[in-house]
């Protein structure tokens, strides 16, 4: 009841001069507008990093050939081979932490389509599904490759938009067929947009294919390291992707330990370029990590103290640094919005000390008819808080105009943030007491006397 | 008892090594329902004593009983009580609130004490007083919208409006014409007669404090004459009242 009244009468006072009121508070307007406008749009260029971020695949691992070294020469990071694409599977089957996982056969070559030729950035010898570790389900059209097609090698692909592009001249491409290294491949679905990546390269300038078909029969006839004889003789015995009709018992009798030993089999070793995984979620990567590593060093037989044949690599500090990036540059503008809240309370406490002066006859008058000092002190407070507040109101909705007119006119991204909102409020509610304390104080420390002589 | 006994009264002020003796043993008394002026040429301790009586001020020594309490060591909240809730305030420069109506200036002091009335109460009462002074059809008007006669009706109405037992008036008629202050003072005995109010008019002037019961003269911190109401009271007897000190 009492406090309803201060309120009301710190609003009568405030009403009695509009105008100073208002350019008074106009620091404080400004001061929250600023911190609310560069707020949301700080969060909404952080929220932007992140979805693309994330749309590059944020829990994506990517596990690469070690390095190969003569003679203390090195060779560089996957210069040897030494992935399978049985590792790709007993990753799958055996790291609880991983999502899913693709092996990935890499080619670079001429993709020909009618009169017309282009060179893909990526052509992607996988399985189907690396578009789930991508997160790149949703195609624009057709539908994906299958289990099966990896099996038979089936000589179809899915193609992404700069393809569709520049090879089909933004034609639906279904059903075409297009000629890589003169195999030709049927187009049976259309990738959705994906854009640039972090490094700038433009992820939709893909073809995806069945890993086995890229790797027998494109890429077999040009990587030396390809085992050509067990290509040839049948991919039965390739991986178990390659088993037309799993667990069904085999064909022939099994070779005896002499058989073996009379006629040893050429290692018939297929290594895939690289293999992708995703981790179930971001919090799950370094398990993730951990298991594939563990994993690995398991089925390469490698000994403790040895060095890995395999990297793993994630994208999660890249993603970390963009986002510390973002962060830092909230807060920096954060900073400065501050710094403006701040000049804006001592505007305030200006113009309440100006105003204590002012009208230092009315509180003699005040405190002769019975005001107590703590009576004045939270008059002078109560409007300087009003004044905030008001200031703070005020500032919310410009800075949620001006946060909307950025997006608006320039096209930035923004999002609401409530907490700016709440901090706004409570800043400046309590830079109005903070910087209308010492005027209040100050007229509630006044000698009624003096105060009604006053002049 | 009296509604005000003083009984030697200093009031002395300390301005850096010198003391200052304004009120050097002030004893007086003023019964419930008197008019009473208070009379001195400036520098002669008036202002200060009135100061005093109003509680805006405390002495230096001596005792201040008011109904019956000694609240000469009251602190300064204590008597910021006392002023809200038993005594009303007339200035000389009426003191109204600037930009604010009538009827909010006489509600104002309301908003100190009356926790128990509600707004509409506060209104009520306000627009009764206003309507006493005469001024029912100017309640919604600002100061600068009225006359200075005007004005200090409303500052009458401000200083009633808490129903206190005394009214001090200090050079209620310093800023009004002549017409106007006999207007005013009328007011004041009408105060006096009707609802028996106490009235203490501080004046230099003696055309205003003719209109009093009792003059009490105040020269150099010491009263002169009219201290103490004569026995039996009433306005003929006031000047052969002495000074004991």
């Amino acid at each position: 009841m009492k406090s309803l009244r201060t309120l009301k009468l710190a609003v009568r006072a405030l009403r009695r001069n509009i105008m100073r009121a208002a350019l008074t508070t106009l620091g404080i307007v400004i001061g929250v507008a600023a911190v609310i406008a560069m707020m949301e749009i700080g969060n909404g260029s952080a929220a932007a990093i992140q979805r693309s971020i994330a749309s590059m695949g944020t829990s994506n691992l990517i596990i690469r050939p070690g390095t190969a070294a003569s003679g203390g020469i090195s060779y560089g990071a996957g210069s040897v081979m030494t992935l399978t694409p049985e590792d790709a599977e007993a990753i799958e089957q055996e790291c609880p932490a991983v999502a899913s996982v693709a092996p990935i056969v890499r080619v670079r070559t001429q993709v020909v389509y009618g009169n017309r030729n282009w060179v893909p950035y990526f052509i992607y010898g996988t399985t189907p599904q690396y578009l789930r570790v991508r997160d790149w389900t949703n195609l624009a059209e057709g539908e994906n490759f299958t289990d099966q097609d990896v099996r038979n090698a089936s000589k179809v692909c899915l193609v992404g938009q700069t393809i569709v592009r520049e090879l089909f001249e933004g034609q639906s491409p279904i059903g075409q067929e297009l000629r890589i290294q003169n195999v030709a491949f049927k187009v049976i679905g259309v990738l959705g947009r994906k854009g640039a990546n972090m490094m700038g390269m433009d992820q939709d300038d893909v073809v995806l294919a069945p890993w086995t078909t890229i790797k027998y029969r494109v890429a077999g006839s040009s990587v030396t390291n390809v085992n050509q004889s067990a290509a040839e003789t049948g991919s039965n015995a390739v991986n178990t992707l390659s088993r037309i009709y799993p667990g069904r018992e085999s064909l022939y009798p099994a070779p005896s330990a002499t058989q073996q030993a009379d006629t040893p089999l050429p290692v018939r070793f297929t290594s895939v370029d690289q293999i992708i995984a995703a981790a179930r979620s971001g919090s799950q990567i370094p398990a993730a990590i951990q298991q594939i590593t563990t994993l690995l060093q398991e089925r390469h037989r490698i000994r403790p103290g040895q060095p890995d044949d395999f990297t793993i690599r994630d994208l999660t500090e890249l993603t970390k640094a963009l986002s510390s990036t973002t962060v830092l540059m909230t807060r920096l503008l954060l900073a400065v919005a501050m710094i403006s809240l701040l000049v804006g309370g001592v505007g305030i406490m200006n113009i309440m000390l100006v105003s204590v002066t002012e009208r230092t006859r009315e509180i003699g008058l005040r405190m002769a008819v019975g005001a107590e000092p703590g009576d004045i002190l939270r008059q002078f407070l109560a409007e300087a808080v009003v004044l905030c507040l008001i200031g703070g109101a005020m500032g919310i909705l410009i800075g949620r105009g001006s946060s909307m007119l950025v997006r608006l006119v320039l096209n930035w991204p923004t999002a609401i943030s409530v907490g700016a909102i709440v901090a706004a409020v409570l800043v400046s509610a309590t830079v109005g007491i903070v910087f209308g304390y010492y005027p209040a104080w100050k007229a509630s420390r006044l000698d009624p006397i003096e105060a009604l002589r006053y002049e | 008892m009296d509604l005000i006994e003083l009984r030697d009264i200093h009031k002395t002020y300390h301005l850096g090594e010198v003391d200052l003796p304004v009120l050097k043993g002030i004893s007086l008394s003023i019964a419930r329902g008197e008019l009473v002026a208070l009379m001195g040429a400036s520098g002669s301790g008036k202002s200060t004593l009135m100061h005093v009586l109003g509680c805006l001020d405390h002495a230096s020594g001596g005792e201040y009983w008011l109904d019956g309490r000694e609240i000469s060591g009251l602190s300064a909240k204590e008597r910021a009580r006392v002023r809200n809730r038993t005594i009303g305030f007339v200035f000389q420069s009426f003191n109204l609130l600037a930009r604010t109506s009538a009827l909010e200036n006489v509600m104002m002091p309301l908003s100190y004490a009356a926790d128990h009335l509600t707004e509409r109460q506060m209104q009520q009462q306000a627009t009764e007083l206003l309507q006493r002074v005469g001024l029912a059809d100017r309640i919604h008007h600002q100061p600068s919208q009225l006359s200075g006669g005007q004005q200090q009706r409303v500052a009458i109405a401000r200083s009633l409006v808490n129903t206190p037992q005394i009214l001090l008036a200090d050079e209620p008629t310093g800023n009004l014409d002549s017409r106007t202050s006999e207007e005013i003072l009328r007011m004041f005995q009408d105060l006096n007669r009707r609802e028996s109010l106490t009235i203490v008019l501080v004046t230099h002037d003696p055309e205003v404090a003719r209109h009093a019961q009792r003059i009490i003269h105040i020269k150099d911190g010491l009263i002169e004459d009219g201290a103490f109401a004569p026995v039996g009271g009433g306005r003929s007897a006031v000047a052969s009242a002495g000074e004991p000190a």
